[in-house]
């Protein structure tokens, strides 16, 4: 099973990640294996924000509660 | 000459009628102070309006009112239009208020005025009730009119900036009646159904009275009761709304909303790019502490002549196996000392030492003799000494007089 990726969550993993190299005092494979993870950490998320398609959406209230359709922003007045 | 009377209600009735026939009367415009005012539970507004001279009644019927964007009080300068009529009841003349407005300065900047200092008093623009924006939204609700630039400035900022997150445009009116309460049933609605974790609301720039909706308490409370953070971005930069107040932040404009809103990915990749170099830099100095500590280790005598770490291992080993052996010979010498003692002992309790020293035993034939009782002259007796023995014969046999004849 992989966890969907989440920004979010990723870079708050790497902020772990160099808070826990940065004191030096992990077993060194441990810390291996950690590099290998920020690393991997960081290209995903580079990735994420090159490959990221916003969706926009329309919000429509319908009785059943909300449903979106997707929004034409070009349209003018 | 007969007087014909009429009674009190024709009168009234009659003069009313000449109010009512008069044009300037139906639609007059009056300059003065209010005192004496009350708001009655029905709703209508009661009061004097008056100025250094004169004094004159009015009443606002509530449906007049309801339209009022101000709180007018005593003392407030205003001016009216209305009509003037007989209220029959009294015989009073008054004016019937249709409008009011604040004199000299405007009525939404008063109406503006008196609800933010409302509000302030309510607590709706304390810091500490204002929430931190999230990091990195996931969706964005973008409460808007979703016609005109202001939508399509954020959506296109907010994708140039941050495509990972979604915008969900909320439809909303912006202006006109039932505008503010149509905002702050949206944000209730995103609220209700977590459409969002962060939403924008705001419209483009306008006109004061364009912009109102912004202005308004029923919006500015359902900003305040949002869980999901709010950013306001209400028109241009120098326009400043109830709203900006109470948001958890204020934009400028729409544009500045959806800087406010996300980090520029940009300079997110930037970050990333340090960070990496960082984490590279952790693990070559964390390799480069290791490679230390094995050459530390590698210098050490152990490592560099393991023969000597033999030798003195050796060394030791005979140092132990001397005093090993040394320690031993103590022992049985100690102890052989304290043989001879205990023999020594034993040899000074030898009756033979005794004999050594000048005593003899005397025996006859049955034994040891120990009294002169079992002598007799001429009896033969044998005497041991240290180195022999003797025979010998009594003599004689002479008793000790202090001894008891026994």
């Amino acid at each position: 099973m992989t966890k969907k990726f989440v920004f979010e969550e990723a870079v708050a993993r790497l902020e772990e990640i160099v808070d826990l190299l940065s004191r030096g005092d992990a077993p060194l494979d441990e810390s291996l294996a950690l590099f290998e993870e920020g690393t991997g950490l960081i290209k995903k998320c580079g990735e994420a924000l090159d490959k990221a398609e916003q969706k926009v959406e329309l919000l429509i209230k319908s009785p059943d509660g909300p449903v979106t359709a997707p929004f034409d922003g070009e349209d003018e007045q | 000459m007969t007087v014909r009377s009429i009674t009190v209600s024709q009168l009234n009735e009659y003069i009313k009628n000449l109010f009512a026939s008069d044009r300037m009367l139906s639609a007059v415009c009056v300059t003065g102070e209010l005192s004496n005012f009350k708001r009655h539970s029905s709703g209508h507004l009661y009061f004097t309006l008056k100025d250094s001279d004169a004094a004159v009644q009015a009443v606002m019927f509530r449906s007049d009112a309801a339209r009022l964007r101000f709180s007018p009080e005593s003392g407030m300068k205003v001016i009216v239009t209305g009509r003037v009529s007989l209220y029959p009841k009294s015989g009073q003349y008054q004016i019937y208020v249709n409008t009011m407005q604040p004199d000299g300065i405007g009525s939404l900047y008063l109406a503006f005025e008196q609800l933010k200092e409302k509000l302030y008093r309510k607590g709706l623009f304390d810091p500490a009730h204002k929430k931190a924006l999230p990091l990195y939204p996931k969706r964005i609700a973008v409460v808007t009119s979703p016609t005109g630039a202001a939508v399509r400035d954020m959506i296109r900022i907010l994708n140039r900036r941050y495509p990972l997150c979604d915008v969900l445009v909320c439809p909303v009116k912006v202006q006109g009646d039932g505008a503010a309460q149509e905002i702050a049933d949206m944000l209730d609605y995103v609220n209700h159904h977590r459409l969002a974790d962060l939403i924008i609301t705001g419209r483009g720039g306008g006109s004061l009275e364009d912009l109102w909706a912004f202005n308004e308490e029923v919006l500015a409370e359902a900003i305040y009761r949002s869980d999901i953070p709010v950013i306001s971005a209400v028109g241009h930069e120098p326009d400043i709304t109830i709203s900006d107040y109470v948001a958890d932040a204020r934009a400028s404009t729409p544009s500045n909303a959806a800087e406010i809103a996300v980090k520029d990915a940009f300079e997110l990749k930037r970050a990333l790019g340090d960070l990496a170099f960082t984490l590279a830099k952790y693990q070559s100095d964390r390799i480069k502490a290791e490679r230390t500590r094995l050459a530390r280790l590698t210098q050490t005598p152990v490592m560099t002549d393991p023969r000597q770490y033999f030798t003195d291992r050796r060394l030791s080993l005979d140092v132990i196996s001397d005093r090993l052996a040394s320690s031993m010979r103590l022992t049985l010498e100690r102890r052989r000392a304290q043989t001879a003692r205990l023999a020594a002992g034993l040899d000074a309790m030898s009756p033979l030492k005794v004999l050594s020293r000048g005593y003899s035993v005397v025996t006859d034939g049955r034994g040891v003799v120990r009294s002169v009782g079992r002598l007799t002259t001429g009896g033969e007796i044998s005497v041991r000494l240290s180195d022999g023995s003797a025979d010998c014969t009594v003599v004689r046999v002479t008793k000790e007089q202090k001894e008891n004849v026994s």
